[in-house]
């Protein structure tokens, strides 16, 4: 088989490929929930009626969804540039880290608005340096950014693991690992008083609307399209490639990073090892499905939180495994980028 | 002095070995998927379903043999989805391999959690025994070291003479590095580029599962959640230690498991309540970024790794 390159699909086309996707996604759900011994309609109504059922259940599904808009975006603007940041796990401990270094130094006596924006912008620098390291080493020796980038997720786990029963462990805390509280004053606030959705999330909607001007109306996003386009015409079009590389790292590392500050600030209080369940391997998920678009990541980051939130809340109704989820988001992901590919091209034989 | 006394001891160089065991298996996948030119980030995952597919096989009645064939069988099923997916339709490898990751790995944790939903502490299973070699395991360390291992550690070893052979002195090796090396050149002699890439990866695939299992039905003898732990990573990091060849890869993966056995045992000497046991953990996952550092300015990778090849492009 051979594949031929469509001049101008359809809009049938670019639209039937990627529902079809979704719908084997859907499809793939029902028959998991069949495998294990459960009914596929009253599944996923259930994973449904968990997502966005009730009040409460949207509310928790705009929360979760809060940090995997963060590290969504981190990946897009990357990945936007071919630039394989699969780091933003770390990135997202390094921001956290600082966010609580920060939040309980003397610092904390500044009024809420200052002192929220001081974590904020520690937390993102952080971020950026975690990534800066692996990006550097790509441009100077030309490493491999994935390998090193992946390696640095065990990195700093264990070096959150190390302040957590060291430097920064909290003598309150029993034993269990975790760090001092931030006060009252140090916290995101919530947007409507009594419903629990954080300032985070609107942070998160910013961000995207700020990526999506940065790619859209500036230079630099110009220069990151063109590097992730065809990396040697744009090095022959006169195109700082490594600067542009270094601004992209900055950038997604930065992302990456504010969900950890958000996460912090916004929801736990706290630093802890179970901070993150895989927020930043998931945002990968979500910027492919967003098909790399900030503010469709946006949506995506909603979508994904909906069916991890979703299936949570069936597990506990059916006997599914929570797991399903992530079978879900995996599979959703590989059907989506064939999916982006045949809306594209043509199959030919021979 | 105590570096010394670990150097020394019989122990310390057997468990090196074992350690290495798993990540030869799947370095030796991972080169055999690369030289074709395809790039498997799906390894950590495939590790995950190998380990948790032996270890099921064998615990539900088979076999430890049958468990090992079962985790390739797994592996390949996986390497075949990675391959259809990277290979006739050429989508982006990172792309697919996370996303196969992601796949294998959840699907071992939903399997493990349908077919035991109640079990809090992993179930065991009687794992394979040390066989001992006569004569050769009595020399003294390097004995004990090379010649007192589970079958599967031998296995290991023989695999890498198996692919070095084939890759360098059989017509196949010679195909399947040309298609990763110059696929047009290649499918101008002939040769059909998609199939040889494709039986790369699935086979490649398969090795990675049996290092997975490795763990289950050698190492330890229950699956837990987490176990392969990045192990997978490190493999890719060794393939460009080990300039993409057998045999510099098994000398990396050995360097890298004496490394690795040397920390653990470094933590129960003095220095071990100086510093904090999270730095000892940290130094592998540091030294393969060195190595990949030090490696980087004689890479000789393979010239078409990570391109797609659609027949008829020019």
């Amino acid at each position: 088989m051979r594949l031929e390159p469509i001049a101008h699909p359809s809009l049938a086309r670019r639209l039937g490929y990627p529902a079809a996707a979704l719908g084997l996604t859907v499809i793939t759900a029902s028959l998991l929930a069949l495998v294990a011994g459960a009914d596929p309609f009253a599944t996923l109504g259930l994973i449904l009626k968990g997502a966005a059922g009730s009040k409460f259940a949207l509310l928790e599904t705009l929360n979760r969804a809060t940090p995997l808009i963060f590290t969504g975006l981190a990946v897009a603007v990357a990945f936007r540039a071919r630039l394989w940041n699969i780091g933003a796990e770390a990135q997202l401990y390094g921001g956290a880290i600082l966010t609580v270094v920060v939040g309980t130094s003397a610092l904390a006596a500044l009024p809420t608005l200052p002192l929220l924006v001081l974590m904020g912008l520690a937390a993102a620098l952080t971020g950026a340096l975690v990534l800066l390291g692996p990006v550097l080493l790509k441009t100077r020796f030309g490493v491999d950014e994935v390998v090193t980038t992946l390696l640095l997720n065990f990195v700093m786990l264990l070096f959150v693991s190390y302040l957590l029963e060291g430097p920064m462990k909290d003598p309150m805390g029993m034993g269990w690992p975790k760090s001092e509280a931030l006060d009252r004053a140090a916290r995101l606030p919530r947007i409507v008083d009594g419903l629990r959705l954080h300032w985070g999330f609107a942070l998160g909607i910013l961000c995207a609307f700020g990526v999506w001007i940065l790619q859209t109306r500036t230079t630099l996003g110009y220069e990151i399209r063109a590097v992730g386009l065809n990396i040697r015409a744009a090095r022959f079009a006169g195109i700082p490639v490594n600067a542009v590389l270094v601004k992209t790292a900055l950038l997604s590392g930065g992302l990456a990073a504010l969900a950890g500050f958000s996460e912090v600030a916004g929801l736990k209080g706290h630093l802890s090892l179970d901070l993150s369940p895989g927020f930043g391997y998931t945002g990968i998920i979500v910027a492919m499905l967003a098909l790399l678009h900030p503010l469709g990541v946006v949506v995506s980051a909603i979508f994904v939180a909906g069916v991890f939130v979703g299936s949570d809340s069936m597990s506990r109704a059916a006997d599914v495994p929570t797991y399903i989820a992530d079978m879900l988001m995996a599979i959703a992901l590989l059907f989506m980028v064939l999916a982006i590919l045949l809306s594209k091209v043509r199959v030919v034989r021979g | 002095m105590e570096i010394l006394d670990i150097l020394l001891s019989a122990s310390f160089w057997a468990a090196a070995v074992r350690i290495a065991s798993p990540l030869i298996f799947a370095t030796l996948g991972e080169i055999i998927c690369e030289r074709a030119g395809v790039l498997n980030l799906g390894i950590e995952g495939i590790m995950v379903i190998g380990a948790f597919a032996g270890w099921m096989a064998v615990y539900q009645g088979a076999p430890l043999w049958s468990g090992v064939a079962v985790a390739m069988l797994a592996g390949m099923l996986f390497g075949l989805l990675h391959a259809t997916l990277t290979v006739p339709f050429g989508l982006s490898q990172h792309v697919v391999g996370l996303g196969v990751t992601l796949l294998a790995t959840s699907t071992s944790y939903f399997a493990y959690r349908l077919i035991l939903p109640e079990v809090s502490s992993p179930p065991r299973i009687e794992p394979f025994q040390p066989l001992d070699i006569p004569i050769l395991s009595d020399i003294p360390v390097i004995g004990q070291a090379l010649f007192a291992q589970t079958p599967l550690t031998y296995a290991a070893f023989a695999l890498a003479g198996l692919v070095a052979f084939t890759l360098y002195r059989t017509p196949l090796g010679l195909a399947l590095r040309s298609v990763g090396e110059n696929p047009s050149a290649a499918a101008a002699q002939g040769l059909s580029v998609t199939g040889l890439r494709m039986g790369a990866v699935i086979v490649g695939s398969g090795f990675m599962a049996v290092g997975g299992a490795f763990l289950t039905l050698s190492a330890f003898s229950s699956f837990f959640f987490e176990m392969v732990n990045g192990r997978g990573w490190i493999c890719i990091a060794l393939v460009v230690f080990g300039a993409w060849r057998p045999g510099k890869a098994v000398l990396g993966a050995l360097l890298y498991a004496a490394f690795d056995a040397f920390q653990i045992r470094l933590q129960q000497t003095p220095i071990g309540t100086v510093v904090p046991y999270q730095f000892f953990l940290m130094m592998p996952y540091i030294l393969s970024i060195a190595a990949l550092i030090a490696m980087s300015r004689r890479a000789e990778v393979p010239a078409a790794l990570m391109t797609a090849f659609n027949k008829g492009d020019r």
